[in-house]
């Protein structure tokens, strides 16, 4: 293989102390890098961890603050859905589990930092999401994706019902009741998930819930590296680096994380997410857990091809970044998410429609 | 170094090589692109700005040519394309409308008001509204007439003193707003049509170069107007409500939610500083006359008081 350096943004995340031996040169494509990535927000944390004498050119420092400023905008707008969430909920009858960026929020874990969130998403039994329909429906959210195959979509095959979008706030929840899809190659338990939740006593709210802190690092392996579209994939990588190194304070976390990934067979996302975190942001993985997680890797070459894609895959979306190599193994990945999310025939079905639909998005400058 | 010395070719050879780098006070900007159209239209708008020599730019910004027919222009920020391409004819007018959107979207040191802002004696006029309503024709009028060009579509106020920081670009004329101003000012300087864009036909006036020279003055808000075009109507001043002309102004903030407490305040201060009014427009020429008795009584009771 060729030698190519790792992207500036990558060495950053990396080793965050490189930021104050910046030239002006690097700061501008260490600028674009992030801001194309999702990232400008969580270097303004990286940066506030160097102590405030950290000497940083003040116009490239202003970007990252301005994002970060954005985030906690978005943090706040995120308390507040969870406010209403929990009391249309209350309604049903049904405990309020977040999931993804509003349990970091909620929960106060270091992935919310910079980090801006689309949506809220929360799980429920499937057997209640009717109850949770017509609740959130009572309370201002509308269903969305109306359409007679979208609303097959949804129902049939995946792991939420479409969006619902409030009708005054224009805020969207996302109601799960697993975290991969039903049509897709694994299928955890959401029993299992739904167990083990965890209340936030310090969050001041008893009665809110996210998945346990093992959970949740595997849902966000199982997000990126089996049905995710690696769209903001180092932005991903880079949440769950953060998580890991916030959780595996309590000494019982890793042991209890591979355990975990065996009972709800999420085994490979966890090592292909151990793997990247490890070779790509330097994260601190007990080399005795890098071995455990070796019984879920996949056959050799199959092992090769995908860490070889995904190396590429991950690198930030800037034309800095960019090539026919790295073209090709996005396009793969974006390939094999699918794949393992529906059956192939399904698959080209719902792949020709999404082609089509396409042309009807984006919006004109004003 | 200002961008009308640098002349047309090397411009070009910037623009499709290692970028243009542009000092907008108070961002910088760097662009690059192959249409000579858009080359021309920066060497003809934007002659009195100065160069930008640092390796550091705010955005880098790429208008793309796309397609061979029928050919199109992109815009890109960081190599995103945030929009829909548009049709070639309109790359110069895309630059505008997507540095608006990368300042709007993005700064966070100022409130920024979707509002024209204009001064004199140190005071700003703020003028909000949303496009149509006129703002652009009568900042256009008032800085041919005497008036200091800070912005036209953007109103930066600084989060520290809630001072406007002008930005002194190009002002965006719409279909009869471009005959009303032409006629107003023979001696504008326009750039090309842009024609059947989302807002109809559209030519930019060059910014008067006193304006640009005086960037790094800041003003004091003292007035604020909301315009209203109504030709054939009276035209008339109608004071506000404050409550109604803070609610107005909040509504027009693209980034009051982001700034919370400190949005809130600034806005709430500025507002409590100004006089507002309501202005219905019926000609540009009556409209002027009743901005400047309003203008000269406020500055003498400033005076006296």
């Amino acid at each position: 293989m060729r030698h190519r350096p790792q992207p500036l943004l990558i060495r950053v995340l990396m080793q965050p102390s490189r930021m104050v031996r910046l030239s002006e040169g690097d700061w501008d494509l260490l600028v674009q890098q992030a801001r194309a990535s999702g990232l400008l927000g969580r270097l303004d944390w990286l940066a506030r961890q160097l102590g405030p004498n950290a000497p940083l050119p003040a116009a490239p420092r202003a970007h990252l603050r301005w994002a970060a400023r954005k985030a906690e905008c978005c943090h706040r707008e995120t308390r507040y859905e969870i406010t209403c969430l929990r009391q249309a909920l209350r309604r049903a009858g049904v405990p309020l589990v977040l999931l993804k960026g509003a349990a970091y929020v909620h929960a106060g874990l270091n992935p919310v930092h910079g980090r801006f969130f689309e949506d809220v998403d929360i799980m429920v039994p499937r057997n209640r999401l009717a109850a949770v329909e017509s609740a959130l429906m009572l309370a201002g959210w509308a269903p969305t994706h109306l359409d007679a195959y979208d609303q097959r979509y949804y129902r049939e095959w995946m792991h939420e019902l479409p969006p619902m979008e409030h009708h005054q706030r224009g805020t969207t929840v996302d109601v799960h009741h697993n975290i991969l899809p039903l049509s897709g190659r694994l299928r955890p338990s959401a029993a299992l998930l739904l167990r083990a939740v965890v209340p936030w006593p310090k969050a001041g709210t008893e009665d809110v819930y996210t998945l346990s802190p093992p959970d949740m690092v595997l849902h966000s392996a199982s997000h990126l590296f089996h049905d995710g579209e690696l769209a903001y994939g180092l932005r991903d990588l880079s949440d769950l680096d953060l998580l890991l190194r916030q959780l595996s304070a309590d000494p019982a976390f890793w042991d209890t994380l591979v355990k975990r990934a065996d009972q709800l067979m999420l085994g490979r996302p966890l090592f292909y997410a151990i793997t990247c975190l490890v070779s790509l942001l330097d994260t601190p993985v007990p080399s005795a857990l890098r071995r455990r997680v070796e019984v879920f890797a996949p056959p050799p070459l199959q092992r090769s091809l995908m860490l070889a894609l995904l190396q590429r895959g991950l690198r930030p979306q800037h034309p800095s970044c960019n090539g026919v190599d790295i073209r090709v193994a996005r396009f793969a990945l974006y390939v094999r998410s699918h794949w393992l999310k529906m059956p192939p025939l399904r698959l080209i079905r719902h792949l020709l429609r999404k082609a089509v639909a396409r042309e009807v998005a984006t919006p004109a400058p004003r | 170094m200002l961008i009308g010395e640098l002349g047309g070719a090397e411009l070009r050879r910037r623009l499709r090589g290692e970028g243009l780098g542009l000092r907008l006070f108070p961002f910088t900007v760097r662009l690059y692109s192959r249409f000579r159209a858009l080359a021309s239209a920066m060497v003809q708008m934007y002659a009195d700005f100065p160069l930008a020599d640092g390796a550091f730019a705010d955005f880098s910004i790429t208008i793309r040519a796309r397609r061979w027919w029928k050919p199109q222009a992109v815009f890109e920020l960081d190599g995103q394309r945030p929009f829909w391409p548009l049709p070639a004819d309109q790359a110069y007018p895309m630059f505008e409308w997507g540095l608006n959107w990368c300042i709007a979207n993005h700064v966070q040191d100022y409130l920024i008001l979707h509002a024209a802002v204009l001064e004199r004696d140190g005071g700003a006029l703020i003028l909000p509204g949303p496009s149509g309503a006129g703002k652009s024709t009568l900042t256009a009028g008032l800085a041919l007439s005497g008036w200091r060009l800070l912005s036209d579509e953007l109103t930066l106020l600084r989060l520290e003193d809630g001072k406007v920081q002008g930005l002194a670009r190009p002002v965006s004329l719409k279909n009869e707003s471009i005959e009303v101003v032409r006629r107003f000012a023979p001696q504008a300087v326009l750039s090309p049509a842009s024609h059947n864009t989302a807002k109809g036909t559209v030519r930019l006036m060059v910014p008067p170069t006193p304006a640009v020279a005086r960037l790094v003055e800041l003003a004091t808000p003292r007035w604020l107007v909301v315009p209203q075009f109504e030709p054939g109507e009276k035209t008339r001043l109608q004071r506000l409500g404050r409550t109604y002309a803070f609610m107005n102004a909040a509504q027009s903030a693209f980034n009051y939610a982001e700034l919370g407490i400190t949005g809130f305040e600034l806005l709430a201060d500025t507002v409590a500083r100004c006089e507002p009014y309501s202005l219905t427009i019926g000609s540009l020429d009556q409209a002027l006359i009743v901005l400047d008795e309003l203008t000269a009584t406020s500055a003498t009771e400033a005076n006296a008081s």
